[in-house]
């Protein structure tokens, strides 16, 4: 067992828990913030996609201790004034489905917006291709993601 | 005009507080003759003018908490933006509340109209007598009853405590197609807010205050067992709170979070009785399918006499593997026994089984479980088994208070159930023009239902025939199922057996225009020319609604139009779950793979309810059927389940996703299956499209093997 102290969504934290469990289950378990989802554990799907200090990072294979003292931003932090540009895409292109993916889909998208605000189809698939969805609501989020950028998403 | 009988219709009881409380039911089961009688939705409208619809069907993505209460709002003549939606959980009130076979909106599309509509009547007729008027003056709309010439108006929630004191009508006019509201419209899914926030709880999300979490540790050999464990290690952790035999081939460990329980698992010390499939392997499988073959196998169909016609014959075999669901949310379910009593918060397409199952495994009576139902984070099938929730009701009987069982996706992935690998032997004897005079399809396949322990008689697995889809209208047909065993567990995925069925038969009959020399498309159309009913099975089709999608298919992807260099197309057409539907693949070869850039797709599912959600579900089956058929395929060796994870089981990715355009034939038939057609018809589409790139025939899925 360790403290460890680290931002989350503004505000600072501190849990004492064993210092290689994952963000994800900090998130999840301790701060009972569960718009970040668990999919493979591996690093694999982007369900569980977070920020810390602005990069986009999977929550389910970071050890907490390796974020002590940085902010992680959630899904439930991102839109800090209301609905992120990216949310309201989200809903205008109607994009989900079973929606399980979807938060980690948006702080993916988010992540790619605030370093490139009106992104090419390449670069959307490349920064995009890391978050698995079942459902098949590619063609969606693209869309989404041209929308947002186009409603100044990086903002 | 509708006539809803007496007997159809009886309420089912009074809600808290005053307000008119319908429920209605209808006969279910009478295709065997006998008419058992169940509810199947569920209205409230309170005085304070809320409009509560029940869905009873189980939300994994397809869009039942909106369309569901769409059709039931269109006849009510509701204010749409004023809906409110509850989701049931296990109940006696409902009938079958299971989500499945592509079945939620053509199972409720007459119960929940006659429910509205018999609700908007009473409504009426509350005003009506409020008011001292003829009913013929007065009409509702918008959550309200108007009376024109007089310029009076009540809201349903004013009119409520009276119209509840009323007669429920024996006797209802449903709306007419051209006069619909809501029904047909792009109305924004109620639940997508909330999923785009966070906000949304899935079974998974659910936490209740003293809950633990809990992992379990099974034998990773089919059909072995548990010879010992030893729990020192794991009870030396932090958190870890329970360590306990759950079933025969079962462990649980029990901690406060699930990164505690994993770690406990992790480091368990257990040991495992293989048992007698310890050295199956794939190869086994497949053989035994083979030798399934040359057993005479049941008769699913026939026409005519195949062994008559005489002309050129062709045959091919095809094979199909293992497949599994692999939705995002991995398996969980929380329990919470309580002596006489056990809650439980299943995200589950079949809450009646999991309330039956869990009260057999632990010694409860049914109606002493409770069934909340959660959203779920996908489905596919794989939750209409109740492992979960047996789980967790045993981890929870166990430790004596509240817990929440999570799988994790190698869990998912090597404890699943799959869909059945599967043999299709295809012949046809060639007429002079080149048709098929006869054609034979023999089904060798393990069956789902077979393997557990549910009726297949004639030696047929029930959900198979009207699966196995003969589109064509022939004169001598022929379609024979040889049931096969196999130790590996079976369950019903996305499309069940209509996916095999396609991509043998849809090849196939891409195999026989190749060797006629003819067009595959304008073979398929004329294979189909003659306006036809044919009722093969449960389904009556007509070949006209099945000309219709591929007519539109080809046109929409024009098809008579050349190709730039490189590229290459596919069609295929393929009827499951009362619906038609055709597509077309376009696909240029890049390092001897197929890269698919365009997916042309085309149902013919009667009335669409909402065209949003229409177009999602066929873009998703098409991404999950590219899936299948690029990729999928769960191996076993020495008895265990090869894949793990998202790396030896990988599903499409955005780079890999093709343009799919969506096609609705306009229709105000009854609406049919919309969460499933999608799926058969692409593989078979890709694969003719391989062909005609590469002149090489792909006869095995999956392609990328």
């Amino acid at each position: 067992m360790a403290d460890i102290s680290f931002r989350v969504n503004g505000s600072e934290r501190k849990v004492s828990v064993s210092p290689q469990t994952p963000l994800l289950w900090v998130l999840r378990d301790t701060l009972e913030l569960t718009g970040t989802k668990f999919g493979c554990g591996a690093g694999l799907c982007g369900a569980c996609t977070v920020h810390v200090d602005g990069t986009p990072v999977r929550s389910c294979s970071t050890p907490v201790e390796q974020i002590q003292g940085k902010s992680v931003t959630t899904i439930e932090g991102l839109g800090a004034n209301g609905l992120h540009a990216l949310q309201q895409a989200w809903i205008a292109e109607e994009v989900p489905q079973c929606g399980y993916c979807q938060t980690g889909q948006i702080m993916t998208a988010a992540a790619l917006l605030a370093k490139t605000p009106n992104p090419t189809d390449d670069q959307i698939t490349q920064a995009m291709n890391g978050n698995l969805c079942r459902c098949g609501t590619y063609e969606r989020i693209r869309k989404a993601v041209h929308r947002a950028a186009g409603n100044g998403g990086a903002r | 005009m509708s006539p809803l009988s007496r007997r159809d219709f009886v309420a089912a009881g009074v809600a808290a507080g005053a307000g008119l409380v319908i429920g209605f039911y209808l006969p279910h089961g009478s295709q065997s003759g006998r008419k058992v009688f169940s509810p199947n939705a569920y209205l409230r409208i309170t005085p304070d003018n809320k409009v509560t619809i029940v869905v009873a069907r189980s939300e994994m993505g397809q869009g039942v908490r909106t369309a569901l209460p769409m059709i039931l709002a269109e006849e009510l003549e509701a204010d749409w933006k004023q809906i409110e939606i509850e989701q049931a959980g296990a109940s006696t009130l409902f009938g079958d509340q299971t989500t499945g076979g592509s079945a939620s909106i053509r199972t409720t599309w007459d119960p929940m109209r006659k429910a509205g509509a018999a609700a908007r009547e009473m409504l009426i007729s509350a005003a009506a007598l409020t008011w001292g008027m003829p009913r013929s003056g007065c009409t509702a709309e918008n959550s309200s009853v108007k009376h024109t010439a007089s310029n009076r108006r009540l809201t349903y929630g004013e009119l409520a405590e009276k119209a509840s004191t009323l007669p429920i009508p024996t006797d209802v006019t449903l709306k007419q197609s051209k006069d619909y509201k809501i029904v047909g419209q792009r109305l924004p899914r109620l639940d997508t807010p909330a999923k785009v926030t966070g906000e949304a709880i899935f079974g998974i999300d659910f936490r209740m205050p003293g809950m633990k979490f809990s992992v379990l540790s099974r034998c990773p050999v089919i059909g072995g067992k548990l010879a010992s464990f030893d729990d020192k290690d794991s009870k030396k952790l932090a958190g870890v709170s329970y360590v306990g035999k759950i079933s025969d081939a079962a462990v649980a460990v029990v901690a406060d979070s699930v990164w505690g329980a994993m770690e406990g698992r992790r480091v368990l010390n257990v040991s495992w009785d293989d048992g007698p499939n310890k050295d199956l392997n794939t190869s086994a499988v497949m053989a035994s399918l083979k030798q399934g073959a040359s057993k005479k196998g049941a008769s699913l169909y026939s026409a005519g006499d195949v062994a008559k016609a005489t002309g050129r014959r062709i045959s091919a075999e095809y094979e199909l593997p293992f497949m599994a669901h692999a939705p995002m949310e991995p398996g969980n379910c929380t329990a919470h026994f309580q002596g006489t009593k056990c809650e439980l918060w299943a995200p589950t397409q079949v809450p009646q089984d999991c309330r039956d199952s869990v009260a057999s495994a632990i010694g409860l009576d049914p109606d002493q479980v409770k069934v909340n139902v959660t959203l779920m984070g996908g489905g596919f099938g794989r939750r209409l088994e109740h492992d979960y929730a047996v789980e967790a009701a045993l981890v929870s009987k166990a430790i004596s208070g509240p817990v929440k069982v999570l799988w994790t996706r190698e869990d998912d992935m090597r404890f699943s159930t799959y869909r059945p690998a599967s043999l299709h032997q295809l012949g046809a004897t060639l007429d002079g023009a080149g048709f098929p005079a006869a054609l034979t399809h023999r089904i060798i396949s393990p069956s789902i239902s077979g393997q557990k322990g549910q009726p297949t008689p004639g030696g047929v697995d029930p959900d198979l025939p009207d699966e196995a889809g003969p589109v064509y209208p022939l004169p001598n047909y022929s379609i024979e199922y040889v049931m096969t065993e196999t130790p590996v567990p079976l369950g019903w995925m996305r499309s069940v057996y209509a996916l095999q069925s396609a991509f043998a038969l849809e090849s196939f009959i891409d195999e026989l225009a190749v060797a006629a020399g003819k067009d595959p498309l304008q073979y398929r159309l004329h294979l189909l020319a003659r306006d036809q009913d044919l009722q093969y099975f449960t389904t009556t089709w007509h070949t006209a609604r099945m000309r219709g999608v591929l007519q539109l298919a080809a046109d929409k992807a024009g098809w008579d139009k050349p190709l730039p260099a490189g590229r290459y197309r596919g069609v295929a057409c393929f009827g499951c779950f009362a619906s038609y539907m055709a597509e077309v693949v376009e696909i240029s070869m890049e390092n001897d793979q197929p890269r698919v850039h365009r997916v042309v797709a085309v149902v013919d599912c009667g009335q669409v309810v909402n065209p949003s959600i229409l177009e999602q579900q066929i873009q998703g089956g098409i991404i999950y059927a590219l899936s299948n058929a690029l990729r999928a395929k769960i191996t076993i060796e020495k008895g265990r389940v090869v894949q793990g994870n998202f790396d030896d089981y990988a599903p499409l990715r955005m780079e890999e996703t093709p343009v799919v355009e969506v096609y609705a034939v306009p229709s105000t038939e009854a609406p049919s299956g919309i969460g499933e057609p999608s799926v058969p018809p692409l593989a078979p589409a890709l694969c003719n499209a391989i062909y005609s790139a590469t002149k090489k025939r792909i006869r095995a899925l999956p392609i990328l093997s």
